[in-house]
Parts: structure tokens; C-alpha cells; sequence
């Protein structure tokens, strides 16, 4: 499953990422393999969303957060 | 002279600016790294050993590998030893609340095997969020010194700099990743063809080569060489240099950190973010916001702005009166201190609205704003990240340009800063405030909304719409070079740091001073020259003319306005009015005038001209009134007949027709030079000047000929 297809609320945790740019980016920032993400809310049109991991809240598009493969 | 440099090096929102205003106090200056136009701070700080260090705040990264432009700075002084700015000491700041994610770019900068030590920044929030940190532990695990501070309550920033004094020459740190295995010939030959012995220097050599200026044409070549024959491949490798790094950072964070409740941290965070990002609520008070600052910037700042023009009025009177009579006088009081006072002038507006953009950064409201508007703002070719420099504009273009830096995409980033200059700027303000003030009733409509207040506010809607508009048309027009991100983090929310928020509005005040003022006065002095003299035969007639009239005629009615008349014909033949003649035929159909023409003229270069040229047409005209406040300008430009129908020239539609050339027009080198250092081309400035000036002309154009009966 991919992280954009969670709702607000909901906790999974990092497997893999299919993008290996974006990877560095997200991993940098704390979005490692094995992490517990979970989606705090999304922005008023749906898209970006917040999230939290690793400590701390970031904030990525929908686009972004479909290259962080979940379970 | 300082006896050594120091780097402060850490992630975004550590605190490492609030640190650098410690160590420093206002003993610190804003400069440019060489060749690029990043601000580079530096200040001086005095060590317990009785040196004295000089501090340079570096840009706020997460990595060594840059995302943006003002994150290669960090690699790039790091990097070269010729660099003005390269440290002796590398200081790296690190949130104590989030010490795994920030000891990536220690680990990272250690690696590169300079003189450092660890300043664990937040120490206070730690504590209150239930994280302990084993200091000594850790320090022994990383081989430097660490330092637990908290910058915001001023807490350890004795014990930094004492060791700061104590770093020795020779780096101490334990090594963490076997940097040499990612890429081990790669590394070896790039050893070998530039003569160091840092591993890791190597590889980051070989991964960021393209943004180092230090190498030349030939050396870039065989780097490149170097890795195409490695097949060298950058994204795979910071990849896996990343998560090994993080498996090493487990390690030693193991027993050295005990977390007894982060949770707690967001709590207060949630609530807020439940109210101000919610999905109606956070919208309106998003706007209400914005209204704010509007009002702000224009009712807090009208006591200072009526002191300063009152102030500046009376120090011309002053020096009229006591100054020897002459022309350097003349030129002193009516060119230098009359374009002085047009800047002086600006700076409440500045400083209140960079006092409120630096309260809603520090307080983590604009990274929420960001959050909110990315949608919106991308329909229309821009980023979430593009309404700090948009809403920065309405103060002045040239700080928001640089502040577009932030936005990673280069599309995003271009369409901002091509956009950027149409949003009303507070040089335009005094030319709106004069123009409506002529044509506009100062009357109230319904009870409560001002005339005058709504035509204002119309401007300014009118301006946004146009960028929003012509940020669509560029949307469509470029091409995306690479692919736009969005991931930032959210700060939690805090209260503003009130010290930093005063830095940020002395420094953006001095900035603007100092930039606007070089060009602003030499048009000034020019302008001046320009309307004074004219080509000396005209001058001599002219002369000739009223000094025979003055000594046969005995109509009183002539002798009366006789100066006054010999200054408008001189004025009309001046330099000046001879450039304004020449253009009249282009601007005849704007509804505008040869002296308009040459207000429009001095504005080419700075907008903010307008007012102070009118003042100086006017008052060159009617020399015999010493006094030129603003009420009488407005009087006398009211009261300008157009000498061969007798009709006024400001009428309602020549005063719009100018507010939308001035709403449009690029009237302002300094953006120019600005857009220019920022793209590193004269194409993007170039096509700016032009769909500007075009739309300007068109609008006014349009707006004359539909309002003029």
C-alpha cells in the first residue's frame, strides 16, 4: 500500500520508496524503512497532507507520499 | 581582525540564527558569499581566551547534499579552503528534541574531518518534552566536545564559547561510516588527481563537483571522466550513504538518549493546528490575517511617516532660510535631502510589515500558510512556498525575490520571482495615496467603508489578480526542468523569539536604505540637474524676454506672475521638459502630459520618484512658494490647466490611467538587478521589463480611453 491512500488518523509503517530522488529527500528528513508514520490532517483542498514520524510533523503532497510503500 | 573563523552549521529551525544573535549582538554584518547572492552573516565574538572569533550563520540544511541554491553554500565553504568564509572551527547546532535526524548532518560534516564540536541547542524544550540526553556519554562516542545550550533562554552560551576556545587545531572526531566503500575507486582516483586524503571530501567531491567554482574547466572534465568510467551513480549512493548513516547514528544513540514522552511535544501543536488549519475556519483566518497586516502596515505607520515628512520639510525650510543662496544649496536641499526624505519616508512600512512576516515564521504559522495555499497556488503554475515572497511584495520585491530561493523547483521558482513585482509594492503606496487623494471624494459610502480606502484596496486586489493571472500564462509557456517538491517540515508552534524579530526589521530597514537609496538620490541629484538647465541659448532668450518685459511693461496682472512664468518656460525647455516633449506623442493617448511624461522618465528607474519629481516639477514651477509640503503639491497638481484647452490634466481618468501604469509598469532597477543576480541571466529580467511595460501601457491605456468622456 502507499502512504496517499491512508486517511487522517491512521498509522502504518515505512517499507520501501519507488522513487530512489525522492528516497534521499524523504530519508534525510527522517522517513526511514521502519518508521511509524502516521497522517495527522490534510490541508483544506485535500492535498498537501501533514504527517508525523520520526518526532516531528512534515508536510508533502499526495504525489510524494505515493512513493513511501507502507504496511 | 579576528584570531579565527567560525561556522555554525545545523538543520532549519535549531535555533542557529537565534544562537548567531547571541554570540554576535549587534555586532554583526550582512555581506554576500563571493559570486553568489546568499546573505552571509558574520559577527565577532569574544572568547574567554581573549580572542576574538568571527561567527558566520551558514544556511539551515538537512544534508550536505543540497536541495536548494542557499544549501550549497554549506558545501561549497565547507568545501574550499580559499573561501573567505571557509571556518577554522566548524560549530554544528542540533535540535536536543530531535537529536537523530540532526546528527545525520553532524555525522556527514565530521567526515570531512575539520576541527568541530557539538552544540545541543533546545535543551530546555527537551527536558520539558521528557527527552534526557547522557552529554558526557555522547561526547565520548563522537570524539568532540558537546554542548548543551538554550539559545532562547540564554542559557550554556558561556560554556560554548569556552569551548570554542578550547577546540584544538587538529580534529578529534571518532570516524562513523566507511565513506571509502561506496565508491572506492571513484574515491582513490579523485585522491589521486586533486591531492587530498579526506575520503569522504572525495566522494562529495565527486557527487557536487557541478556547483564548485573553484575547479577549473579542465579539472571538471576529468572528475567527470572519473565517474562516467566508475559508472558513478549519485542518487544510488546518497541512498545508501544515508541509511548507513542512520544505522551508525542508532548506535550511538543507544542508552545516550531516554525519551519519556514526545508525544507530549505535539499536544499543544494538535489543538492549534485543529483551529488554524482547519478547513474553513483556517481559510478565513488566514485572510483575516492578511487583512491585518494590511492595515497594519498602513495605520501603524502613519504617525513615523507624518513625523519624518514633517521632519524633512522643516530641514529644507531650515536650510533655505540659513544656507547660503546658490546653486549647491539648491542642489543639496531640492535634490539630495527632497530624495533622502523620499526613502526615509518607507522605512515604518518596512519594519512593521518585516516585523509581522517575522513573527509568522517564527511563531510556525507560515510553514502552515505554505500547508494551505499549496493547492491553490500550483493551479496557477506557483508553490505553497510561494506566498511568503508574494505576500513580501506588497512591502518591496527585492527581499521577496531573494526569499524565493526556498522553492526548490526551478519553474515554481521562476514563475514566483517573474510574478513577484506586480504585486503592489510600498513604493507604489505614495503614488496610489497622491492620485486617489486628487480624484477620489474623501466620502463614505453605506456608513463606514472610506471611498478613498475602497479605490486603495482595489489597487491592490487589481495587482494580485494580475499576477495570479500572468502566473497562469507562465504555467504554460515554461517547460518544468525537473520535478517540484513539496516535503518540509512543520515546526511546532512557539512564541516569537521578540529579539530576533527586531534584528530582522533593523536589518531589512538598513538593506532597503542602502539599496533603494544609492539610486534613488543619484536620480534625485540628476533629475534635478536635468530640470534646472537646458540648453543655454533657449535659457539666454528666455531670459532676454522676461527681463524686457519686466523693465517696459506696466501691466500688473504680468509683473505679478512674471517669475513664476519665466520658471514654467524654463522648466519647459529644460533638459527634462525636452525629453518629456519628445515621449508626449506616445503618452498622449494615456492621458498624460510632457511633465507626466518626465515623472515618468525618473520613475523608470525607481517608481518610488513619482511623488518627489512631482514636488520637484511643481516647485520648480512655482519657485516663489519656498515651502512644498504635500497638501500644497496636491494642491498644485490639482490645479494644473492644460495650457491649450484650459481643462485640468488630472481628471479622474489620466489619475486612473497612471495607478494601473504604475500597478504594472517594472519601475524599479533594483528589481531588475535583483532578478538578474538571482537567475544568473539578463533573458529573465529582460522579458519581465517587457510584459510589464507592455501591460502597463495597455491597461492605462485602455483605462483612459473608457473613463475619459
Amino acid at each position: 500500500m502507499k502512504l496517499s491512500q491512508l486517511s487522517p488518523g491512521q498509522k502504518a509503517t515505512i517499507v520501501s520508496f519507488t522513487d530512489a530522488e525522492m528516497s534521499v529527500k524523504l530519508m534525510e528528513m527522517g522517513c526511514l524503512p521502519g518508521e511509524v508514520v502516521e497522517i495527522e490532517r490534510c490541508a483544506p483542498l485535500g492535498c498537501p497532507i501533514a504527517i508525523r514520524v520520526a518526532g516531528y510533523q512534515l508536510c508533502l503532497r499526495k504525489s510524494e507520499a505515493a512513493v513511501i510503500v507502507i504496511q | 581582525m579576528a584570531d579565527l573563523k567560525v561556522a555554525l552549521v545545523g538543520n532549519p529551525n535549531t535555533g542557529k540564527s537565534t544562537l548567531f544573535n547571541l554570540l554576535t549582538g549587534l555586532n554583526q554584518k550582512i555581506g554576500n558569499f563571493p559570486g553568489i547572492t546568499v546573505d552571509k552573516k558574520t559577527g565577532y565574538c569574544k572568547l574567554p581566551s581573549g580572542k576574538t572569533a568571527e561567527i558566520i550563520d551558514l544556511p539551515g540544511t538537512y544534508s550536505l547534499y543540497p536541495k536548494s541554491k542557499d544549501e550549497r553554500i554549506v558545501f561549497q565553504v565547507l568545501a574550499d579552503e580559499r573561501n573567505n568564509a571557509h571556518p577554522d572551527i566548524i560549530v554544528l547546532v542540533a535540535d536536543s528534541t530531535n537529536l537523530r535526524r540532526n546528527l545525520l548532518l553532524f555525522s556527514q560534516v565530521a567526515d570531512l574531518g575539520k576541527p568541530m564540536l557539538l552544540v545541543l541547542n533546545m535543551a530546555d524544550m527537551a527536558k520539558k518534552e521528557g527527552i534526557s540526553i547522557d552529554v558526557d556519554k555522547l561526547a565520548e562516542r563522537l570524539g568532540v566536545q558537546v554542548v548543551s545550550i538554550s539559545a532562547r533562554k540564554e542559557e550554556g552560551i558561556a560554556q560554548l564559547k569556552k569551548a570554542i576556545a578550547q577546540t584544538t587545531t587538529v580534529a578529534t572526531q571518532n570516524s562513523s561510516v566507511e565513506t571509502k566503500d561506496f565508491a572506492p575507486k571513484a574515491i582513490e582516483e579523485i585522491k589521486r588527481k586533486i591531492g587530498v586524503d579526506n575520503d569522504y571530501y572525495a566522494l562529495q567531491i565527486l557527487h557536487q563537483h557541478e556547483h564548485l567554482t573553484f575547479f577549473t574547466a579542465k579539472e571538471q572534465e576529468e572528475i567527470e571522466t572519473i565517474e562516467v568510467s566508475n559508472s558513478f551513480d549519485t542518487v544510488k549512493l546518497q541512498g545508501e550513504e544515508t541509511v548507513a548513516r542512520y544505522k551508525h547514528l542508532s548506535k550511538v544513540l543507544n542508552d545516550v538518549v531516554t525519551d519519556t514522552g514526545a508525544e507530549r511535544k505535539f499536544i499543544l501543536t494538535d489543538k492549534i493546528d485543529a483551529v488554524l488549519t482547519h478547513k474553513i475556519g483556517g481559510v478565513i483566518i488566514f485572510f483575516f490575517i492578511l487583512f491585518f497586516i494590511f492595515n497594519a502596515i498602513f495605520s501603524w505607520s502613519s504617525v513615523p511617516m507624518d513625523m519624518i515628512e514633517g521632519g524633512f520639510a522643516t530641514l529644507t525650510e531650515w536650510g533655505h532660510e540659513y544656507l547660503p543662496a546658490g546653486v549647491l544649496t539648491d542642489l543639496l536641499l531640492d535634490g539630495v535631502v527632497a530624495g533622502l526624505g523620499g526613502i526615509i519616508i518607507f522605512i515604518p512600512q518596512i519594519a512593521v510589515l518585516f516585523a509581522l512576516i517575522s513573527i509568522l515564521e517564527d511563531t510556525g504559522y507560515m510553514a502552515r500558510v505554505t500547508f494551505m495555499m499549496d493547492k491553490v497556488m500550483r493551479k496557477f503554475g506557483l508553490s505553497g512556498k510561494s506566498v511568503v515572497p508574494m505576500i513580501g511584495g506588497i512591502a518591496c520585491a527585492v527581499p521577496s525575490i531573494m526569499s524565493a530561493r526556498n522553492i526548490e523547483n526551478w519553474k515554481d521558482r521562476i514563475i514566483t520571482i517573474m510574478v513577484t513585482p506586480l504585486i503592489s509594492c510600498s513604493a507604489r503606496l505614495p503614488v496610489y495615496t497622491l492620485l486617489i487623494s486628487l480624484v477620489v471624494p474623501n466620502e463614505k459610502v453605506l456608513g463606514i467603508l472610506n471611498l478613498q480606502g475602497l479605490a486603495l484596496m482595489g489597487m491592490y486586489l487589481i495587482s494580485i489578480a494580475a499576477a495570479i493571472l500572468v502566473a497562469l500564462v507562465f504555467k504554460f509557456i515554461l517547460k518544468a526542468k525537473e520535478r517540484s517538491y513539496f516535503i518540509m517540515e512543520l515546526p511546532v508552534y512557539r512564541m516569537p523569539r521578540w529579539k530576533n524579530v527586531l534584528f530582522t526589521m533593523y536589518e531589512k530597514s538598513k538593506a532597503f536604505v542602502v539599496e533603494a537609496g544609492k539610486v534613488i538620490i543619484a536620480i534625485s541629484i540628476i533629475l534635478w540637474v536635468m530640470s534646472t538647465y537646458g540648453p543655454s541659448q533657449r535659457f539666454e532668450a528666455i531670459d532676454a524676454k522676461y527681463n524686457n518685459i519686466e523693465a517696459t511693461s506696466t501691466d500688473s496682472v504680468q509683473l505679478a506672475s512674471l517669475e513664476r512664468d519665466r520658471a514654467a518656460e524654463k522648466l519647459e525647455n529644460s533638459y527634462a521638459g525636452i525629453v518629456g516633449k519628445v515621449i508626449e506623442p506616445a503618452i498622449k493617448p494615456l492621458g498624460y502630459d510632457w511633465k507626466i511624461g518626465i515623472a515618468l522618465i525618473t520613475s523608470f528607474a525607481a517608481r518610488e520618484a513619482f511623488v518627489g519629481t512631482m514636488a520637484t516639477i511643481y516647485s520648480v514651477e512655482g519657485a516663489e512658494d519656498s515651502e512644498a509640503g504635500e497638501l500644497r503639491l496636491r494642491d498644485k497638481i490639482a490645479a494644473a490647466k492644460d495650457p491649450k484647452t484650459g481643462l485640468p490634466i488630472f481628471t479622474i481618468a489620466t489619475a486612473f490611467s497612471l495607478m494601473l501604469f504604475y500597478a504594472f509598469a517594472m519601475q524599479c532597477m533594483s528589481t531588475v538587478a535583483i532578478v538578474y543576480r538571482e537567475t544568473k541571466s539578463w533573458k529573465w529580467p529582460v522579458i519581465q521589463l517587457v510584459y510589464m511595460t507592455v501591460m502597463a501601457y495597455v491597461a492605462a491605456l485602455i483605462a483612459y480611453q473608457l473613463i475619459n468622456p
